[in-house]
């Protein structure tokens, strides 16, 4: 009758079970690899428009977002622990038994059935063979120990028990990397918050007005968080992400930045981030001044000062705002980057929000071969504007002309939400670089006096060349020139696709070709009469190619403009930047726990594989011929094509100095 | 008895380890000590303490290689003196690249890594064609080959170190920043892992299959450079400006490296197992293909784009499909090959094939935990935490985890054989995710090498 085995007993085998371990091994993987796949902790309502609502809110249950401190991964890695500690605890007896033991006692029979086996006789005597073993095996780095029985000696050595020590150091290095792991876990926050004691903020609001449940002391175990800081301003808070929202961690110190720079190479690109920091803490004597750039940081009192990233701080910039339409009027303003300002000169109200400043930004750009290459085209204001409705859009307006091609322009970046790609309105810029005679060129053109006017000598010029023609002048003219102002005033306004929309809602669609041939015609000649105009008063009364190109990218432009959503080309005028250090504050008192167990670990690999146990046994039996047969034996748990030929060399020298004795 | 004790000794006594020192040893040592001592004098003062350190560490280090493996010595003494000439040939003049002819077309950083390329796909061919013919000449050629290949490409990445300051003496610094110049790496790695063991145990056999993985990589390496532009020397990102770049990567690149070789050799395993089993062969070889060519078409396309090479001097017509069925084509052809008696006979043996594989993933393995370790410790310094679970840290674990797993099946439960090297194989893919895949498909914290 079979015992069943206790409960205890069936737990403790199956947590210690190899099939266990390798399987929880397959599983940290692939719950890691979701993780990989699956942007973590990014901002929630990106992922609700990835996923719809549903989805959403399935994934966002299983943890998904932030799939590492997950409960269910923590299990699976708590698992994981609790396995490798059974494992060692189960196998350190006999892995002690096995450093310990020589097993002299190893049965004649086993020795033979063994695959490193050999035997041969000898006139030797017992001792003298017994003798000379032990001192081979000694000379050789094994232990031994000799046991007789029956007439029969066996001497039993070994070698390379640090193999053992290799499975030790690397199962215990990695439950010491576990345990530094959790030292440095948010457990305590989790915990914190499922009993109710803690609750992040999701609102965006001032650090000072975050209530305290949303609040750590500075007494934390081990925190990691970041801050931005404007030059010249303080801190003594940081922000842990959490979820969705995050917490106000406070810090046993504060921290003053004095200066952030950038450096470049000579291509423009970042070579360099650091930032001056002040330590202001009561236990100093006087305050800390330290530099810290990335790959650089400070340890001070237990925690980690990084430079991280950077920002703006709130650079004041002076815009000027020029109207595309001529019911606005210009205007200038002066302000600060992350702040929103009201902008009523308009029939609609418009919010204008500063959101960031960037004194380089480098982007390919095309040179006069045609070739893209990396280029700083200087700084740039990036913000929204958001109308009554509350829709925005977002601007990256460049202060300076960029050549393109030879050309110069005014580039506008506009994008509707921050996941679409961003498009560019090329404002052409005069020979100083400025906008204005682009602006003057729109503007001419919404005006109708003045398009009237040119109209009129336009037609009258052309009506002039066709005199011989039997056509009722007056009448006809007035007709060309009532449909040049027309339609100018609708491209200035609507653009080319006001024209077709135009077209469409007058003519009948097998008219709609030749109207519109008819119309681009029409609309050319007054389109250049204006310009030529506008350029006469400049006093420009040959125009050159260079001019017409200026005429072609105009008209480019202005096509776009009804779908560039801002009724002003908001320019910036001048700035004065101020930066803002982003710096990420670590309290890991666990990495030093960490450190020691890969330490342990990478030692523990080494020995497991490069280091190999030997043992090797002697048997010396009596025969009745009077002579000694021995049975060479041997064993090694690593490389075994090593130990063959080490194995043939031992056998060899025995038989050789034993058997040539003999006779 | 004292006279049977002394005879004992004599048999067993091996020479000790310094009394097998010869003299061009003792010389070897010297000149790597002399080189090391010249070198920190002239550059102590460019490096931080720890730079210091490794330089001098690495003498050591050289010496040990060397004596354990004395190819190592014409080996580094080549590629040391093939480096000053390119340096010698620069005379501190990056103009001298195009017009100085031993730079243009032999010691230039792209001119040798070219060279390297070359050298080690036609060393493939011959490598296979020495084992299907059975010819030792032909696979001594081959031999010869992956040594000069290597010479070229470690020529290469020193005069690409000493390039990138005469490009601009702010742009310096050790070649294996981004992914182009780990490749280069890489390809190295692996042919003087392969070139050991072909050494130690005697066989030429192996050379085409460690070799088509690093033909693989030439591949994906001149695309890289033709296509991108990815030859180009750029400085390096604020946070990449670390003493730890410089351990970090090369013991990252030993470990994918030994792991590309284990993949390999099990490949041969499997090759040799199946070939006593022709259906099963079939059976298993033709998924396996048809595998690799989807993981070729869906790696292909999502590199190259729907049209690859349009307008490029690679413009074959080819398309991703294209690329994806020539590859299992040759794939194909290559196995139709491999199953000729003639090469099941020149193969090793599946016990050898099974321990070097097992040797391979171990080493792999050993530098792998290093290089993960040395990666978390700089991650300590630069982003502000040992461990982020940033998608290159986790794909590193995962890899990580894999190989253990397979390990623990070997030591625990003694398994061998055919199962082993298909996980070893497989291995390789999840290896090739976490060196790629990480970099094309998902971003993160570790995006140096963006495609």
């Amino acid at each position: 009758m079979k015992t069943a085995r206790p409960t205890s007993t069936r737990l403790l085998d199956f947590l210690g079970s190899m099939n266990l371990a390798i399987a929880l091994l397959v599983i940290v993987a692939i719950a890691s690899a979701i993780g990989t796949v699956l942007k973590q902790n990014q901002p929630y309502p990106d992922y609700e428009i990835k996923f719809g609502k549903f989805w959403f809110e399935f994934f966002g249950s299983l943890g998904l977002y932030d799939v590492y401190s997950a409960i269910w991964f923590l299990l699976i890695l708590g698992f994981l622990l609790l396995s490798t500690t059974t494992c060692v605890i189960r196998n350190t007896p006999g892995i002690l038994r096995e450093l310990r033991h020589f097993r002299e006692k190893a049965q004649e029979k086993s020795l033979r059935a063994m695959h490193h086996s050999a035997s041969f006789t000898t006139t030797q005597s017992a001792e003298q063979i017994q003798a000379l073993a032990q001192k081979t095996l000694k000379s050789e780095g094994f232990r031994f120990r000799t046991h007789q029985e029956n007439g029969t000696s066996v001497v039993a050595a070994m070698k390379g028990g640090a193999n053992k020590w290799g499975y030790w150091l690397t199962h215990i290095g990695m439950i010491v990397i576990f345990i530094g792991g959790l030292l440095d876990s948010k457990l305590p926050i989790m915990f914190a918050e499922w009993s109710g004691t803690l609750k992040p903020e999701t609102r965006n609001i001032p650090a000072s007005e975050v209530p305290a449940i949303s609040q750590l002391g500075v007494n934390s175990f081990s925190y990691r968080g970041s801050v931005d800081i404007p030059e010249g301003r303080t801190a003594n808070i940081i922000f842990l992400p959490v979820r969705d929202g995050y917490l106000v961690q406070r810090l046993p110190y504060e921290i003053e930045v004095k200066d952030f720079r950038v450096e470049h190479y000579s291509t423009g690109q970042p070579k360099s981030f650091e930032s001056d920091i002040i330590i202001h803490d009561p236990d100093l004597k006087e305050p800390l001044a330290h530099t810290i750039s990335v790959n650089h940081p400070l340890i001070y009192k237990g925690t980690a000062i990084y430079q991280a990233n950077f920002g703006d701080g709130g650079s004041e910039v002076q815009l000027q705002l020029n109207p595309l339409t001529k019911q606005y009027a210009p205007q200038t303003l002066t302000g600060n980057i992350s702040q929103d300002y009201n902008l009523s000169s308009s029939t609609e109200k418009y919010r204008l929000e500063l959101d960031n400043f960037r004194l380089f930004n480098i982007n390919p750009v095309k040179n006069d071969k045609g070739e893209e290459e990396q280029k700083n085209i200087g700084p740039s204001v990036i913000f929204r504007l958001r109308n009554a409705a509350g829709e925005a859009i977002e601007y990256n307006n460049y202060m300076n002309p960029v050549v393109i091609e030879g050309r110069l322009y005014l580039i506008s970046g506009v994008r509707k939400s921050p996941a679409d790609p961003e498009r560019f309105l090329h404002i052409p810029a005069d020979q100083k670089g400025s906008a204005e005679l682009f602006l003057a060129f729109l503007n001419a053109l919404q005006d109708e006096a003045f398009v009237r006017k040119t109209a009129i000598a336009t037609t009258q010029s052309s009506m002039g060349a066709m005199q011989n023609q039997q056509l009722d002048n007056a009448a006809v003219e007035n007709q060309i020139v009532d449909s040049m102002v027309r339609l100018t005033q609708v491209f200035a306004t609507k653009g080319f696709d006001g024209i077709m929309s135009d077209i469409e809602a007058r003519f009948p669609e097998n008219q709609r070709a030749q109207v519109s041939e008819a119309f681009t015609k029409v609309l050319q000649a007054s389109l250049r009469g204006v310009y030529i105009d506008l350029l006469k008063q400049r006093g420009i009364t040959e125009p050159k190619d260079s001019d017409w190109l200026f005429f072609d990218d105009s008209l480019n432009a202005m096509a776009n403009l009804p779908f560039y959503g801002s009724p002003w080309y908001i320019q910036l005028k001048t700035f004065k930047q101020i930066e803002a250090s982003g710096l990420q504050i670590t309290r890991s008192p666990g990495q030093d726990v960490v450190y020691l167990g890969c330490i342990m670990l990478t030692i523990g690999v080494f020995l497991l594989f490069y280091v190999a146990q030997r043992r090797i046994w002697v048997l010396i039996k009596p025969l009745e011929s009077g002579e000694n047969e021995i049975i060479l034996a041997g064993s090694s748990n690593r490389n075994p094509h090593d130990f063959d030929k080490y194995f043939q060399r031992l056998r060899s020298a025995f038989q050789t100095v034993l058997t040539a004795r003999g006779d | 008895m004292s006279v049977t004790q002394e005879a004992m000794h004599a048999l067993m006594d091996k020479p000790s380890f310094w009394k097998r020192l010869k003299i061009s040893d003792w010389i070897w040592a010297a000149l790597v000590l002399a080189g090391t001592a010249y070198a920190y004098l002239l550059y102590s003062h460019a490096m931080d303490v720890y730079e210091q350190g490794f330089l001098l560490a690495s003498a050591p280090a050289l010496i040990t290689l060397g004596w354990n493996w004395r190819a190592v010595q014409p080996l580094s003494l080549l590629i040391t003196a093939f480096s000053l000439l390119g340096v010698w040939l620069y005379s501190g003049n990056i103009v001298n690249a195009e017009t100085v002819f031993g730079l243009k077309y032999l010691f230039s950083s792209q001119s040798a890594i070219m060279w390297m390329s070359a050298l080690f796909v036609i060393a493939t061919f011959f490598y296979f064609g020495g084992l299907i013919a059975n010819n030792a000449f032909v696979a001594k050629t081959a031999s010869v080959l992956t040594w000069s290949a290597v010479i070229m490409g470690f020529t290469g990445l020193m005069v690409r170190w000493y390039e990138s300051y005469l490009v601009d003496p702010e742009f310096g610094h050790i070649p294996v920043s981004n992914l182009y110049e780990v490749f280069i790496l890489f390809c190295l790695i692996t042919g003087v892992l392969y070139l050991y063991y072909e050494s130690r145990y005697r066989s030429r056999a192996l050379g085409g299959f460690a070799l088509l993985v690093i033909s693989a990589a030439v591949a994906f390496l001149l695309w890289y450079s033709f296509e991108r532009g990815a030859h180009e020397i750029r400085p390096l990102v604020p946070a990449l400006k670390s003493y730890w770049m410089k351990i970090h990567v090369p013991a990252n690149f030993v470990g994918y490296g030994a792991f590309a070789l284990a993949a390999m050799t099990s490949s041969a395993y499997l090759i040799k197992y199946y070939y006593s089993n022709p259906s099963r062969l079939v059976a298993i070889l033709v998924p396996s293909f048809i595998f690799t060519g989807l993981f070729i078409w869906i790696f292909a396309r999502t590199a190259f784009g729907k049209t690859p090479f349009e307008g490029s001097m690679l413009s074959l017509g080819l398309n991703s499909a294209g690329i994806a069925f020539a590859v299992t084509l040759l794939l194909s052809a290559l196995a139709v090959l491999l199953l000729l008696p003639s090469t099941q006979k020149a193969l090793p043996s599946l016990e050898m094939l099974d321990d070097i594989t097992y040797k391979a993933i171990a080493l792999g393995f050993a530098f792998f935990t290093i290089a993960t370790i040395l990666g978390a410790m700089w991650a300590a310094e630069a982003w502000g935490g040992y461990w982020s679970w940033d998608p290159k840290e986790t794909w590193a674990l995962i890899v990580w985890l894999n190989y253990a797993a397979w390990l623990h099946f070997r030591f625990s439960k003694g398994w061998r054989g055919t199962q082993m090297a298909w996980w070893a194989v497989v291995g390789l893919f999840i290896t090739l995710f976490a060196f790629l895949g990480v970099n094309m498909f998902l971003s993160g914290l570790h995006s140096y090498g963006e495609l």
